[in-house]
């Protein structure tokens, strides 16, 4: 069993489809890992538990794709920013902004959010107006902004709800050959004039400012168009980026995965080598802490773990590693029984080699092949276990794993709201991780053990 | 037999120190909670008894009087309830696990049985037949079509059945159950309205249509815990069953001429049967513990979700309560589980 070389290792595993397979799937699931550190700063994942951070996003939208499947187009959440122009005539100094909207979907969106930060001094005034593709411009919002005689910072949000939005529509009404009273603001203004019906094409809203004496300027300034889809992978109830936390959890996963695995099987190993390599009274009685730990009931305890000392993904790494390494040890103490009697053994111990020394030189590199499979079946077991107390509420708040995304799912009730995008692919991504440490891990055994291959 | 007498005593007293090292291990997690919750509700309850009767703040003049009244009382209380002593002396630790080893969990903080009862004793009482009757049930089912299945994919290794079943098996033990029971709700419950969404039936249990109702209840997670379930029971079966099947006897029998079939259902499956059984004996217990997941995604009313309530109160009483249970079925069914070895493999019991 253990007289496989590791060149001969390589080249079965070369052979088999499976344990490739799973070797490419955790090289994509690395690719990814380094993605997500580069393209997506840490902060903002940092931030994945503070709603503040996550206002302009919209409630559970649908993955932007979505639309390639359907007929009806669902409209895009989309944060735009301006095109600014500056002039002035005659002493009237104007800071034009223009927000461009390609709006091609088959429904209204559900609102839009003016916000702007504005540096001026005295009187200044702004109108917001909307270009439809129609060529109608429709005056939303005229206002001045509170007059200051040193220059100040002002900041704004203007909603779509805003009353003098609607007072002015309601002054056009002639406009609209249907009744616009009861309607709100986005269906009229993205609407066909002659029947409540989408209005397809380039959309404008511009927004003036216009000052006497001094040109005002603008700091920061976006519209947010309200709508159903956004993004790869949709958002959540609080309306965060579901692809952030998906593509941060894949590194966590790995991390989690394999640190309780390399960590339990190195530990089950040595412990298992060296109680079967001393036997007698030392074997038994390591062999009945064995077994004492092997009766512990392990999920129980987990969660007592969790609650009681500590939810830090750290120390649930060493709870975890706890539990899992008592299958290893059992195997590698009777594989150790078997190899210390061969005559190698033997002869370094009669020419007097420190137990340590044999057991590292001699017993230990016999049985790699068998622990890197058991490293890699037990990955699965450490991600579905994280997962699951994490499902439960019990993960680190400050590291969400996609059991935590699936935890959050379930408590706002997504499976009754029918809300895929958010349970799906953190469960899918959960399996796949698994399903790839499966793979190479039963490609290796079937090469330590070639039984089972007959 | 004296061998088995031993190897059996041997066994019980570990799992008797397990059980012991159990204990000891939940009460130590959450002793120091326990005492800090005890130590506020007495500081309460004399606080409030004092308010209500204004006459004893009334016959002090100064507050700091008044004060260590108060501190004095609430220090006779604690002595009164032995909570002087830290939890982790002696004497308190051993009566609280000699309390909990005759089965006497006191009350709960906050959860209640069905019928109102604080008892934790009730309250476990009715929540453990409903585990075992999902999941002893799905078990039972699991087994049967894993043992069939992994019989018919061993008796044709490489076949058709034989891969679909080891890639069925490979890739279902990888989902998550709980999630699966995330995605079965999502579609038979509410996309197509088969089954209904939580698993606790709606109506009284005095009811007579109570069974029944609990019946139609169960068959979303049974469903969902056979689906995860029985792959990879029928991919260990065959590869005991691969084993039997290389073994001198199968052979002489074959060269004999017996029939394909009946080799291996009758002489080889039988042969195959110690580790089954042992497999079955742990596997029916430990559905027990990986229930509590499951049980909190399907709403099941069973032990599972009652440790997971009691959990996110932090019900104490009802924590140790059910990680007792818990871990005595643990245990019991690991014992059952080496008998049965020890019974089929002669040479566990002489020691070789």
């Amino acid at each position: 069993m253990s007289s496989v070389s590791s060149a001969d290792i390589k080249r079965e595993f070369s052979k088999s489809v499976l344990g490739i397979t799973g070797i490419l799937i955790i090289i994509s699931l690395i690719t990814v890992s380094i993605i997500a550190a580069i393209t997506i700063p840490a902060s903002t994942f940092q931030e994945w538990n503070n709603p503040e951070k996550w206002l302009e996003y919209p409630k559970t939208s649908v993955p932007i794709w979505v639309n390639y499947f359907t007929t009806e187009k669902i409209p895009e959440h989309k944060i735009i920013e301006p095109q600014i122009f500056q002039s002035n005539s005659n002493n009237v100094y104007l800071t034009s902004q223009q927000f461009l909207i390609n709006f091609e979907f088959d429904d209204f969106p559900s609102d839009f959010v003016y916000e702007y930060e504005a540096k001026y001094s005295n009187a200044h005034l702004i109108s917001v107006n909307l270009l439809r593709p129609d060529g109608l411009e429709v005056n939303l919002l005229t206002m001045s902004l509170p007059f200051s005689e040193n220059e100040t910072i002002y900041k704004q949000r203007i909603f779509s709800t805003d009353e003098m939005i609607k007072k002015n529509l309601l002054m056009s009404s002639n406009l609209f050959m249907f009744d616009i009273s009861q309607k709100s603001v986005t269906d009229i203004l993205f609407s066909d004039t002659n029947e409540n019906k989408i209005l397809k094409g380039n959309y404008a809203f511009v927004v003036n400012m216009y000052g006497i004496d001094n040109q005002s300027k603008i700091t920061d300034s976006k519209i947010v168009l309200g709508g159903k889809a956004y993004g790869f992978m949709g958002t959540d109830e609080l309306r965060r980026d579901l692809a952030v936390g998906l593509l941060w959890g894949t590194p966590l996963a790995l991390f989690i995965g394999v640190s309780v695995a390399i960590g339990s099987v190195v530990v089950g190993l040595i412990y298992g080598v060296y109680s079967g390599y001393k036997g007698k009274k030392t074997d038994e009685t390591m062999m009945r802490f064995n077994d004492i730990i092997y009766a512990l009931p392990a999920l129980p305890f987990l969660i007592i773990l969790a609650v009681t000392i500590s939810n830090s993904i750290f120390l649930m790494i060493g709870f975890l590693m706890i539990f899992s390494w008592v299958g290893v040890a059992k195997v590698s103490r009777s594989m150790s029984l078997q190899i210390k009697t061969r005559q190698y053994v033997e002869a370094a111990k009669i020419m007097g080699q420190k137990d340590s020394k044999i057991i590292f030189r001699h017993i230990i590199p016999q049985l790699l092949p068998y622990a890197f499979a058991s490293i890699a079946i037990s990955v699965p077991a450490a991600i579905t276990t994280e997962a699951g107390l994490s499902f439960l509420g019990l993960g680190d708040p400050s590291f969400p794993t996609w059991g935590q995304i699936l935890h959050d799912a379930n408590t706002y009730g997504a499976t009754a709201q029918g809300f895929w995008w958010w349970i799906i692919p953190p469960g899918l991504l959960i399996a796949i991780t698994g399903l790839a440490f499966v793979f190479i891990g039963n490609a290796l055994d079937s090469i330590v053990n070639p039984k089972l291959k007959r | 037999m004296l061998g088995l007498k031993r190897y059996l005593v041997t066994r019980g007293l570990t799992m008797f120190g397990v059980l012991l090292v159990t204990l000891l291990l939940t009460v130590a997690l959450v002793g120091s909670n326990m005492d800090t919750i005890l130590k506020q509700g007495i500081i309460f309850q004399v606080r409030s008894e004092i308010t209500d009767n204004p006459s004893i703040a009334k016959s002090f003049t100064n507050p700091e009087d008044f004060e260590a009244f108060v501190q004095q009382k609430i220090d006779e209380r604690i002595i009164a309830l032995g909570l002087d002593t830290p939890w982790y002396s002696p004497q308190r630790i051993g009566y609280t696990m000699f309390k909990i080893m005759i089965l006497d969990f006191g009350n709960a903080t906050f959860l209640t049985s069905d019928t109102g009862s604080p008892n934790v004793g009730d309250i476990l009482l009715e929540k453990l037949p409903k585990t075992v009757l999902l999941f002893t049930t799905a078990t039972i089912i699991i087994s049967i079509i894993g043992i069939l299945l992994g019989a018919a994919s061993s008796s044709k290794i490489g076949s058709k059945t034989d891969r679909l079943t080891s890639t069925f098996a490979v890739i279902s033990s990888s989902f998550p159950v709980w999630w699966i029971g995330m995605l079965m709700i999502f579609a038979f419950a509410f996309v197509y309205q088969i089954f209904p969404a939580r698993a606790t039936p709606d109506i009284e249990p005095s009811d007579p249509g109570y069974i029944l109702s609990l019946l139609y209840h169960m068959a979303l997670p049974l469903i969902t815990i056979v689906l995860i379930g029985f792959g990879s029971w029928a991919y260990l079966v065959r590869n005991f069953m691969v084993g039997v099947m290389q073994e001198d006897f199968i052979t002489a029998k074959r060269t004999i001429g017996i029939n394909k079939k009946k080799i291996i259902y009758k002489h080889a499956l039988k042969n195959a049967a110690p580790p089954i059984v042992t497999i079955l004996a742990l596997s029916l217990s430990g559905s027990l513990g990986g229930a509590i997941i499951t049980e909190a995604v399907f709403d099941w009313p069973g032990m599972g979700r009652l440790y997971f309530e009691a959990i996110s109160v932090m019900d104490l009483p009802v924590i140790i309560g059910s990680t007792y249970v818990l871990t005595v079925l643990f245990l019991i069914s690991i014992f059952i589980a080496d008998l049965l070895y020890g019974y089929f493999d002669p040479r566990v019991r002489t020691g070789l």
